[in-house]
């Protein structure tokens, strides 16, 4: 949505004295100097070249938030009206960059150190040899393989959610209950759905399930091999996440005009032709969005398996972030792991931009 | 004669198909909820249980087992324990009140920073360097891919250089990061659906752009920042991964105490359901009340 010149027009005399200018400029100026010599004084201080200073970096960062707001401020005395709207997304902007920016920075210096927390010797650079370690590092390429698995698994969530969706969007009675009900999981935090489902319902010995398949006739094992831990990983994130999928479903069923859909029933549709033909290309444009979002979220997905199975039998279930979380953890490997969260970011850049270039063609709603 | 019957069994026809899918759709629905429930039931009957109840595979309270208190006992919030001193109870509302003052001053600071944000980029042009208006939106909007690892390790040593490991504020300002472009997302869909007269009438009447925003804007998109706030609240209550690497003792969450507790050997079954099923109730409360606002929340980025 590119609007050429303000959607809202506002017409002001600025007339702004060089007096003023000058006092914005000063006041941006001499806060910017203010973090700078205080940020030389600590690093000083901390290389042993000064006597005095303080305990941590604390002061360095209130004069970086006074800069902010005095860059702020700045904005409307130097541009004056024209500064007041700018203050709408310099804030967030502000936010942002400075919390993602300095740190991807400062993620990329350590990834190229051979930094343990609990080595004395603090970051060393050792050039490539992380990225040789990686290349070397079947657990972390069995990590990625996993990934693809979770990934592929978003398509059975989608068939779920859709179902549960049309349901929803039928004629029945208590619509609310059941709309409330089946969002409630989407409420519950991973961590407690992992000891909720995981390690008491999937327990081997007592839990219900388990005694389920036993009175059947089947010996429960849900953690022992590494298909079927996995698809029990797979299971309980798509638990926790399919309300979300089904309520973006269900809103774009929602919306769809009911003439349509009426009209195709006149024609003499069947419920399956109709959806096929009129509701499911209708509603491409929301699933797509769904899935993508979807996706997006999987590639995060890491607190279920770090309470559950710590990534075992043998690395089966591990996702690239619980790898790296135990990375950090267990080995206190500062260095390589964030080498290898940077390379998972690259990657995944890479892939959801090809996936939005792929699916851009299907988000926009026919017209 | 034939033809009464012909007649009759056209008309009956319909109706028997009509009810097969009637049980159909509510067998399913019902075969859902089951689903979305039991895991909960299971947890907070088990908070009620004792050791033999669980092994027996009891289920059902007062009909197969009797309720007792013991799992709610080990967390301090019985009724024989509540008017005493109890570390356990402290211990946990600590717990309680820092996620609560974490994912609300969050969810809050989120809804402000990215309801500015959101309403600039919806009305007004701006030129930041080489970057246009929908590059600024990509630029807030592709926040959300970015994982939490990437950001975990630096902010690791930076907190800890600056003083901010194990503290709130630090958690907070990660947390507004990490639901900043959900807001940001959903907040841009509420104002682009607010027409833009309202406000030219308002600058008209004098008022300035800051005006028209508080006075006019803010309390038609109302409905939607609550729905964005509520959304907001609902991720950082249940964040795991940051608060257990930047936390330790004084500013760690719900989350982090549940999931140290089946770390342990030899699980209290009833004192685990007990804290998990405290850990999730607030949410299940908030579900139940405001589900209008969570639904209006997710809907709003999928239907334009």
């Amino acid at each position: 949505m590119i609007v050429e010149g303000d959607l809202l027009h506002t017409v002001t005399a600025d007339h702004i004295s060089d007096r003023r200018k000058r006092l914005g400029k000063l006041l941006v100026w001499g806060t910017a100097l203010l973090g700078f010599a205080l940020a030389l004084w600590q690093m000083a201080f901390e290389t042993g070249r000064v006597a005095s200073g303080f305990d941590t970096w604390r002061p360095v960062l209130y004069a970086y938030m006074l800069w902010a707001t005095a860059l702020c401020a700045a904005q409307v005395i130097v541009n004056g009206e024209k500064g007041k709207r700018t203050l709408f997304v310099l804030p967030a902007a502000l936010f942002v960059i400075s919390l993602v920016l300095f740190p991807l920075l400062f993620a990329l210096y350590i990834s190229f150190t051979d930094w343990n927390l609990a080595s004395p010797n603090g970051p060393q650079p050792n050039g490539l040899a992380n990225v040789r370690e990686m290349w070397n590092d079947e657990f972390y390429w069995n990590a990625l393989k996993n990934m693809v698995y979770y990934v592929l698994a978003v398509s059975v969530e989608y068939v779920i959610a859709f179902g549960l969706a049309l349901l929803l969007n039928s004629q029945i009675r208590a619509r609310k209950f059941f709309r409330v009900v089946f969002l409630l999981p989407l409420m519950l935090s991973p961590v407690a759905v992992s000891w909720m489902i995981g390690k008491s319902m999937l327990e081997v010995r007592f839990g219900p399930i388990s005694r389920l398949l036993r009175d059947v006739g089947i010996e429960p094992s849900f953690f022992g091999s590494p298909e079927i831990a996995r698809f029990m990983i797979m299971a309980m994130d798509a638990w926790t996440f399919i309300p979300f999928m089904m309520i973006m479903l269900l809103a774009g069923l929602q919306a769809l005009p009911s003439e349509i859909i009426e009209a195709s029933k006149v024609d003499g549709a069947t419920g399956w032709q109709s959806f096929k033909e009129v509701i499911f290309p209708l509603m491409l444009p929301v699933s797509v969005t769904a899935i993508v979002i979807r996706i997006i979220f999987k590639l995060k997905l890491a607190d279920i398996i770090i309470n559950v199975t710590s990534g075992g039998p043998g690395g089966a279930t591990d996702s690239v972030t619980s790898f790296i979380f135990r990375e950090y953890r267990d080995r206190s490997n500062v260095g390589y792991g964030t080498l290898l969260a940077i390379v998972y970011l690259v990657l995944i850049i890479i892939f959801v931009t090809a996936m939005l270039k792929l699916v851009s063609r299907w988000m926009e709603r026919p017209a | 004669m034939s033809a009464i019957f012909k007649d009759h069994d056209v008309a009956g026809h319909p109706k028997a198909k009509w009810w097969t899918s009637r049980v159909a759709i509510y067998a399913a629905l019902f075969f859902w909820t089951v689903i979305c429930l039991f895991p909960i039931y299971w947890t907070l009957t088990t908070s009620f249980k004792l050791a033999p109840d669980v092994m027996r595979g009891n289920m059902v309270p007062w009909w197969d087992f009797t309720p007792r208190w013991k799992g709610w006992e080990s967390i301090g919030l019985s009724p024989r324990l509540i008017g005493e001193v109890s570390t356990v109870r402290e211990e946990f509302f600590k717990r309680f009140w820092n996620s609560t003052v974490i994912s609300l001053s969050s969810s809050l600071l989120a809804v402000v920073l990215g309801s500015l944000a959101a309403y600039g980029l919806s009305r007004f042009n701006y030129r930041f360097g080489f970057m246009r208006n929908s590059d600024i939106s990509f630029f807030f909007l592709s926040q959300m891919i970015l994982p939490p690892v990437v950001l975990a390790l630096p902010f690791l040593v930076l907190y800890k250089s600056l003083g901010l490991l194990d503290s709130r504020i630090g958690l907070i300002l990660l947390y507004t990061l990490m639901v900043l472009p959900i807001v940001i997302w959903i907040m841009r869909d509420q104002f682009q659906g607010i027409p833009i007269e309202l406000e030219e009438a308002a600058l008209v009447d004098g008022l300035g752009v800051w005006g028209a925003f508080i006075q006019i804007v803010l309390p038609i998109a109302l409905p939607g920042m609550v729905a964005a706030f509520i959304l907001s609240l609902v991720l950082c209550w249940n964040e795991y991964f940051f608060a257990a690497l930047l936390t330790s003792t004084n500013a760690t969450t719900l989350p982090v105490m549940v999931a140290s507790q089946t770390g342990s050997q030899g699980i209290n079954w009833w004192s685990m359901a007990a804290l998990s099923s405290a850990a999730i109730l607030p949410l299940v409360i908030v579900a139940i009340f405001l589900e209008k606002y969570i639904i209006k929340g997710m809907a709003a980025g999928a239907v334009k």
